[in-house]
């Protein structure tokens, strides 16, 4: 998984505080504070086209951020990450359609349903691991997927389901450049609860699970305990996420949570580096951005032989399918360890440049 | 008995056989390379495509085509084992799953693109149409599908038995390190099980889409296959194919007991999915499944 153990010569901690400060100087904190800042003046600068895939990224990220504490901290596999994903979205408009709970209380709520919904699911992650899980979770994703079908009263079956937009005292966040602060707010607190998790005592359980399940155990860690819980974040920050984009579209149709869509979460994490925090967010990004890079190729293409030969235009969904899929194999056989591990060791060159050694 | 549950019951049979046959072919690469192969539905896709186009594009008469479909899948299932599966030894389970998964996306969607989406029809194969036994009415290529898929298995298991690769490639499953310091190329075997797998898959393929038509809806046998082994053991081979049987059955019997008593539709594609859970929680390694039992 991530190698954790790759850090560049020349650098040394000497307390356990220093090894799990969130930043290691304070350059990058306050380079996170200035980027942030600069962030929320987004909706003035950015069009709506862009605002819209910079939502996408915070939704998504926010998913992709579970999954990647179950996958990548954890080491378990989870194939049905959309169909959680759409559940938190049917839950918080259900919850805020049929008890009148505000859009501001629904979407935890939401998360908390989805957190239910998957430890039911997880309950056998207490006893599988590795293969078995992935192929309970893949059960789970065409159960779910199945259950958005025919249940009406949830989903609203094939109709679909209008979720109301968010709202604080009367202030109606309905539009992309005020949704935006609010998917913004989302995305802050929860890689802040994330990347403390991990700092803690539960978040150095979970990397021992993963590392090695057996010394761990042996350690006096309770391994199905933290299996089911590392279960129960992933369910939850996935209904989080799907509730944010479910009051995001206002429409919630049960069309979109396919296995792909779960595919794509996995390649997500993937690119980004397992067990990275900040690589969910990278991949993330590239994730949003590879069919917008798709879309540019073809148009770049348009009139030549290429398109000519091969119908870019008209294949250009297939086209998107065949990116995602060859992305996840070129990068796993290339780059395993994922963007973070590339991102580290380009600041390290630099950081060490001329003398790397 | 109902006609229609009889009629149900056939149907099973001749569906889980061709279950068992995609699922046999499953676990031999699980068997032989500890690869779980989440792409298995989409060497059924290739395979049909292939042949289809081979009879309709170039007018080949259909086992001339089959053969040809062979050679292609041969190639295909080393070529993959050797460039994308090979470097991946040594891997973490995830990465390996994940690289199968990857690779099942980028071929649906390649053979969408290069065939379309619609369902194409195979050219007749047969004469006649139907044959009627005890009563039920079967359709002649489902006989030839259940006669195929009984071939099939007969073959490999004498293959396993008595061939030296055979032999070479049971030895792999049961010990790496042994079977290599006895001279097996365990190399060679990868490749072998991938070749063997791709072209049984191709097969089952080939029957479906006379059956039913070639479209991408074949790559779902390479999810059911999941119920199947699970149920079976996933290093099973036995298991494996009787999985495929129980599976076939019981989406056809949850069909009869939906359309009779519970009428809530789509119990068919569904139900394996729900035995899958269960036995995930009350047997995870399956019938016939070797039990992981580790030593610290």
């Amino acid at each position: 998984m991530a190698m954790q153990s790759l850090i560049p010569a020349g650098e040394f901690k000497t307390s356990y505080a220093a090894d799990a400060t969130i930043f290691p100087t304070v350059t990058s904190r306050n380079v996170l504070i200035v980027s942030l800042i600069l962030l929320c003046f987004a909706p003035l600068v950015f069009d709506r086209y862009a605002l819209s895939l910079m939502i996408q990224i915070g939704y998504l990220g926010i998913a992709a951020l579970g999954l990647n504490i179950l996958v990548g901290f954890t080491g378990q596999i989870s194939i049905g990450h959309a169909a959680f994903f759409g559940f938190g979205a049917f839950a918080s408009a259900y919850v805020n359609n049929n008890y009148g709970i505000p859009v501001f209380f629904a979407i935890p709520i939401a998360g908390l349903m989805t957190t239910a919904v998957g430890l039911i699911f997880g309950l056998p992650a207490a006893r599988l691991k590795g293969l078995y899980l992935a192929i309970a979770t893949l059960a789970a994703q065409y159960i779910l997927q199945d259950f958005f079908a025919r249940a009406e009263w949830f989903s609203g079956g094939v109709h679909g389901s209008i979720a109301n937009s968010f709202s604080i005292f009367g202030y109606a966040f309905d539009t992309d450049a005020r949704y935006f602060y609010v998917v913004l707010a989302y995305l802050i607190v929860c890689y802040l609860l994330a990347t403390n998790l991990i700092r803690s005592r539960d978040g150095r359980a979970l990397v021992a699970v993963r590392d090695h399940y057996l010394s761990a155990e042996m350690m006096g860690i309770n391994l199905t305990k933290y299996r089911t819980l590392s279960f129960g974040v992933s369910s939850f920050f996935a209904g989080i996420g799907g509730a944010l984009y479910a009051h995001y579209l206002q429409f919630v149709s049960i069309e979109g949570f396919t296995i792909l869509f779960s595919i794509q979460f996995l390649g997500m994490i993937i690119i980004g580096g397992l067990g990275s925090i900040m690589g969910t967010l990278m991949g993330t990004i590239f994730m949003v951005l590879l069919p917008e890079a798709m879309e540019w190729l073809t148009s770049s293409l348009s009139g030549s032989a290429i398109d000519q030969a091969l119908g870019l235009r008209n294949n250009i969904s297939y086209l998107r399918e065949m990116a995602i899929g060859a992305v996840i194999v070129l990068f796993l056989i290339f780059e395993p360890d994922g963007l973070a591990h590339r991102w580290k060791q380009i600041k390290a060159y630099w950081k060490l440049y001329p003398f790397s050694h | 008995m109902d006609p229609l549950l009889l009629q149900l019951i056939i149907n099973g049979l001749i569906v889980g056989a061709l279950y068992g046959v995609v699922a046999m072919s499953f676990v031999l690469i699980y068997k032989a390379s500890q690869v779980v192969n989440f792409a298995q539905g989409e060497f059924l896709l290739i395979g049909a495509w292939v042949c289809w186009w081979l009879i309709t594009a170039h007018n080949i008469p259909f086992l001339w085509s089959m053969l040809l479909t062979f050679v292609f899948m041969v190639l295909f299932g080393v070529l993959l084992q050797v460039v994308v599966l090979r470097p991946l030894i040594g891997e973490p389970i995830i990465s390996v799953i994940m690289v199968t998964i990857g690779l099942s996306i980028v071929f649906q969607a390649l053979m969408k693109w290069m065939f379309g989406v619609f369902a194409q029809p195979f050219p007749p194969v047969f004469e006649t149409e139907q044959v009627s036994i005890g009563g039920a009415q079967i359709q002649t290529i489902y006989l030839f599908s259940l006669a195929v898929s009984v071939l099939l298995l007969a073959a490999c298991a004498v293959f396993f038995k008595y061939s030296k690769y055979g032999l070479a490639m049971r030895a792999t499953a049961f010990d790496q390190q042994v079977a290599q310091s006895l001279g097996v190329s365990v190399k060679n075997v990868f490749a072998m099980a991938w070749a063997i797998s791709a072209v049984v898959s191709s097969v089952a393929g080939v029957v479906v889409g006379i059956v039913n038509g070639v479209s991408s809806a074949l790559s779902f046998y390479g999810i059911k296959v999941f119920p199947a082994v699970i149920l079976g053991g996933l290093d099973s081979i036995a298991g494996g194919v009787l999985g495929g049987l129980i599976v076939g059955l019981l989406e056809n019997i949850a069909q009869y007991v939906d359309a009779k008593f519970l009428h809530w539709g789509n119990l068919y594609e569904i139900a394996p999915f729900y035995v899958l859970i269960i036995i995930l929680m009350i047997k995870p390694y399956g019938l016939f499944g070797t039990e992981d039992i580790e030593r610290v």
